[in-house]
């Protein structure tokens, strides 16, 4: 197995009086495909938001890349969002804008090249996510799934090396899940990035995973392959497991 | 005890807010075109409410002198405490209520929503600064906008209340005109400008600031524009009399 490229270690974190995280540990491997499993707001979500430092924890530290997230200045913030991209759960594109212009923000912030490169990188991203010539729509004529898929555009456009999705199908009927399930492995195998996958979804889960992980009791329970999921002595991650495959995701 | 702390702690985080938004105004390259759309939003499209509260408030207090001052037999001076108190203080003042209604709960209101669906994270995530895209060109625009408005209501005000003198109190316009023009002097037009200056800043600042702490879904998002209009209305009027009272040291 290749290098952590990314390592939380004693990582707490609480809102008020809510305590999210005591003790969070977990590595991340170049090139693979890690899931984050767990109850609803267990703060899943959190621990990305953590990573490309949206928030800091209170204690604890996240190493990306060798650097020490919390310790990065503004522009090291810049640079590390340029290599760890992020697709929001509700795609979180800016209704005001095309999507054109959506895609371009990210390229633009990264002095990315000339107008020309630019619209050309807007049309090869919309072509990885099977959807060409849509530049001039609006977020609001989108459905859920192309909403997703116009966000995972506009997160690869700059070439992450890593990517982070937060519930990437919670919400779409099951044909989308599929494609969208699709596109992550794809994307994995042609472009050689590391996923990073918070889900309640266990179709989802086994369709793309390499390592699941499971929150539980404020940390990581557990880490480690589908199989060795499945024969864990913790009761919680069986039950997990077994309760939500085959079943439609109608936790939210 | 409670409510006093609440208010120190938004006062620092306005401060910042602030601190933030100046910098930003002079970091390269000067981001003239969200200034210019802000300008043309919350400035120029103001322009008609700011006309019609001015005319009528102009013409109100004319008839209020006019009929007011007859039994001491001042009538004649109808001109000269109106335009007075529109230059000093009711254009000002008025016009930044109404602005300050209008555009600061839009503001609320927009970055209120791009916060819950998480577009705000992704404008950074993206490796931009929400600061930078939404709270600058805002605040600026606002502090540049809204002395411009007030000398329209000035103007708008000042000659509606000529015109209802003239027919009230049986002089010509020309008379009413010449004593306005004799009364106000610049410093009286300084003395109000300057506070629709700072008036325009709170109305930009604490409606981006509402909107950026905006949480809760789109309840949350209805509860932080309600309480926008509250704190600019009460902000701008327990600054006008502190302003009101150091300009009268200054100028006079």
């Amino acid at each position: 197995m290749a290098e952590p490229i990314i390592r939380f270690s004693g990582v707490t974190k609480s809102f008020g009086d809510n305590s999210v995280y005591e003790g969070l540990d977990l590595e991340i491997h170049r090139g693979e495909t890690l899931t984050i499993i767990g109850g609803s707001g267990v703060g899943k979500s959190v621990c990305l938001k953590m990573l490309i430092g949206l928030m800091v924890p209170d204690a604890g530290t996240i190493h990306a890349f060798g650097q020490s997230v919390t310790e990065l200045g503004d522009q090291g913030l810049i640079s590390l969002r340029s290599r760890i991209a992020m697709l929001f759960q509700g795609a979180a594109l800016f209704d005001s804008m095309s999507v054109e212009d959506n895609i371009k923000y990210p390229l633009i912030e990264h002095n990315w090249g000339t107008p020309g490169e630019m619209n050309k990188r807007v049309s090869e991203v919309l072509e990885m996510v099977d959807m060409p010539g849509i530049q001039k729509l609006k977020p609001a004529e989108l459905s859920g799934g192309m909403r997703k898929r116009v966000g995972l555009a506009r997160s690869i456009a700059i070439k992450p090396e890593v990517i982070l999705y937060d519930e990437p199908t919670t919400g779409l009927d099951p044909v989308n899940v599929r494609r969208i399930n699709g596109l992550i492995l794809s994307l994995q195998e042609r472009l050689g990035v590391t996923s990073i996958v918070v889900t309640h979804d266990m179709d989802t889960v086994f369709t793309i995973t390499d390592r699941l992980a499971l929150v539980y009791e404020k940390r990581i329970a557990f880490a480690g392959t589908p199989d060795e999921a499945r024969n864990h002595d913790l009761m919680y991650l069986r039950e997990f497991i077994q309760g939500g495959r085959g079943t439609l995701d109608i936790d939210f | 005890m409670n409510g006093f702390r609440e208010l120190l702690v938004s006062v620092g985080e306005i401060s910042a807010l602030t601190v933030a938004s100046v910098r930003e105004l002079f970091k390269r390259p000067f981001e003239s075109r969200l200034i210019v759309h802000q300008l043309e939003q919350g400035g120029y499209d103001s322009w008609s409410i700011t006309v019609l509260a001015a005319g009528f408030t102009g013409m109100v207090l004319s008839l209020q002198f006019a009929i007011g001052l007859e039994p001491f037999g001042a009538s004649m001076y109808t001109g000269k405490l109106v335009s007075l108190g529109i230059v000093r203080e009711l254009g000002p003042v008025l016009t930044a209520l109404l602005v300050g209604g209008r555009v600061g709960s839009g503001y609320t209101a927009e970055i209120g929503s791009m916060n819950v669906t998480e577009q705000v994270d992704a404008i950074r995530a993206l490796g931009a600064d929400p600061v930078r895209k939404l709270v600058m060109p805002r605040v600026v625009a606002m502090t540049i906008a809204l002395p411009l408005l007030t000398i329209m209501a000035d103007i708008v005000g000042c000659l509606s209340g000529a015109f209802i003198t003239m027919l009230e109190v049986g002089v010509t316009f020309r008379f009413v005109f010449d004593q306005m023009t004799e009364t106000l002097w610049v410093v009286d037009l300084l003395h109000g400008l300057s506070k629709s200056v700072f008036f325009g800043y709170l109305i930009g600042v604490i409606g981006c600031w509402n909107g950026l702490r905006t949480f809760g879904g789109t309840e949350g998002v209805g509860i932080a524009t309600t309480r926008t209009v509250v704190y600019i209305s009460i902000a701008i009027l327990v600054s006008d009399f502190a302003l009101t009272r150091i300009f009268l040291a200054i100028y006079g």
